[in-house]
């Protein structure tokens, strides 16, 4: 009968610690949207950390778009040879990367790369005080630290996004007509006359700002709530990792439903 | 204005259910330097939390330079804080700015002061605790006590008029001691500021500081100058003067009869 109490309540003290811990991470966002004023006042906070959220995530985007693409160029094309369609490679390509895989692919690469270096850096600044003195120095952390990555982040991600999709894109078309031989004016024309810009181009751009948005939230409120020790960091970081891949393809379901419904 | 630039009236503090500090009566007048002493885990950093309005206490009166800490909103507390420096255990520079941007960071935060006045005053802080030659190094160039004294030049630069100090001299070698104690006491007396220290050093701090407090689980265990604590026959004074293992805080953790533990028989 103890046992049994004892696990109800463990239970119900897991809820009601998440729960918690889901007003606490609601609160904080709150707090960085209404902090963001100075940062947009003093830009070159955010530029600095576009550069360091953004462009040095470059490689690693640029690198895969392109093994993306040309992987899709490949299996592509040996599936529409069946069909006798290989001229529709382009739309394959483009459709596929302009809607899914490059927001998809890159905000988990994004995720892993800047979103966890983002935790480590704000997790290590708590640990060792740094926080703490910019609060005794009359200055508000999440106005001068937390909030410019924040924005430096999502101003990245549907560019590194749209980095991604054009880099496939040309892996596509280097494995799909340089390599195997599709009509290079096909592949093109198709492409063009398939995807629109508002429905396809559009929508991904969408999707690429609502996944940056979820992953600097979840990799800043980590960072800031991580325990003040290796550990503690260590497991955030991991923690960014996870739970922001997780949100980008729940994220990713909801939104494709809504956007792609068959008509 | 009032000769008292900190008044500590029956404080306590509670960490949930747990009480921390309870009955505290302190006070530090200008230009003194005050250290609060005590075995670790005793409450002395909640205390020093709590004067830097990083805590709110649970009960009693709590005023720095007359404003009463426990009704500030967010806004009046950042404006008192304008007034206070701190330095932190291990100095908390920010890794990614150098010595002189670390130490220009409040001025240039809150102050539109033009770049050639920050430059000069950065350099005048950075000359104070002797290391305007190092204004160019980064944070992790710098010795433990290095980085302690850019911290302090730091927390000097808006000319504040209370100076708190968490574990100056923790993990310091004698030099690098030496040399933070006296520049603790030297910047107390030119810069007329108060300067609370918390630290466990009882002979460096019998040798620079004006008034000593005691705090022991929770309460203030003893108080007086140097001289009257090193006369002391209090029990919990002379062992912790003479860092004696034994006497009133046991050397032992609070644990079950060895002998059962270990199993022998009787």
């Amino acid at each position: 009968m103890n046992g049994l109490l004892d696990s109800l309540r463990g239970i119900g003290a897991r809820v009601i610690d998440s729960i918690w811990r889901m007003g606490v991470a609601t609160r904080f966002f709150l707090m960085i949207l209404l902090q963001s004023g100075q940062s947009f006042r003093r830009f070159h906070l955010i530029i600095r950390e576009i550069y360091s959220a953004g462009v040095l995530s470059l490689i690693i985007i640029l690198v895969s778009g392109l093994f993306v693409g040309m992987v899709l160029g490949l299996q592509g094309y040996e599936t529409l040879q069946t069909y006798g369609s290989e001229e529709a490679l382009g739309v394959l390509v483009a459709l596929s990367l302009v809607r899914e895989l490059g927001p998809v692919v890159a905000a988990l690469l994004f995720a892993s790369r800047a979103g966890s270096a983002i935790t480590a850096e704000i997790g290590l600044m708590k640990a060792t005080e740094q926080l703490a003195a910019m609060e005794m120095m009359a200055v508000d952390p999440v106005a001068r630290v937390v909030a410019p990555r924040f924005w430096g982040a999502v101003i990245s991600m549907p560019i590194l996004a749209a980095l991604f999709s054009a880099m496939g894109i040309l892996g596509g078309y280097l494995v799909g007509v340089v390599l195997i031989g599709v009509d290079e004016g096909a592949f093109w024309s198709q492409m063009q006359a398939a995807v629109d810009f508002r429905e396809d181009v559009l929508n991904g751009v969408l999707k690429s700002v609502v996944f940056g948005v979820a992953v600097t939230a979840i990799a800043l409120f980590e960072g800031y709530d991580a325990p003040p020790t290796a550990e503690g960091v260590s497991r955030a970081t991991t923690r960014t990792v996870v739970t922001s891949s997780l949100a980008i393809l729940a994220l990713d379901f909801i939104l494709t439903a809504f956007m792609f419904r068959g008509v | 204005m009032s000769d008292n630039l900190i008044e500590i009236h029956d404080l306590s503090f509670a960490y949930g259910k747990r009480l921390v500090l309870k009955g505290i009566d302190l006070t530090a007048r200008r230009g003194q330097v005050i250290a609060i002493m005590g075995i670790s885990g005793g409450g002395k950093t909640t205390l020093l939390r709590l004067i830097g309005g990083s805590l709110k206490p649970t009960s009693g009166v709590l005023k720095v330079d007359g404003v009463d800490m426990s009704g500030l909103d967010r806004d009046a507390l950042y404006q008192l804080r304008r007034r206070m420096g701190m330095l932190f255990q291990f100095g908390a520079l920010f890794t990614d700015m150098s010595v002189f941007d670390n130490v220009a960071f409040p001025l240039r935060e809150h102050s539109d002061l033009p770049e050639e006045m920050v430059r000069d005053l950065v350099l005048m802080k950075l000359n104070a605790v002797g290391l305007r030659g190092a204004h160019d190094l980064m944070p992790s160039e710098l010795s433990g006590g290095m980085a302690r004294r850019v911290a302090l030049a730091r927390a000097i630069a808006l000319e504040p008029s209370l100076i708190l100090y968490d574990e100056p001299f923790a993990g310091l070698d004698p030099i690098s001691l030496g040399v933070t104690g006296n520049l603790i006491r030297r910047l107390t007396d030119t810069l007329g500021v108060t300067s609370i220290v918390v630290t466990h050093d009882i002979q460096e701090s019998l040798r620079m500081v004006d008034y000593v407090y005691f705090v022991s689980e929770g309460v203030i265990a003893a108080q007086g100058t140097p001289d009257e604590l090193r006369a002391s026959t209090e029990p919990f004074v002379h062992q912790f003067v003479h860092g004696e293992e034994n006497g009133p805080v046991p050397f032992h953790y609070p644990a079950p009869p060895y002998a059962d533990e270990l199993e022998l028989a009787a």
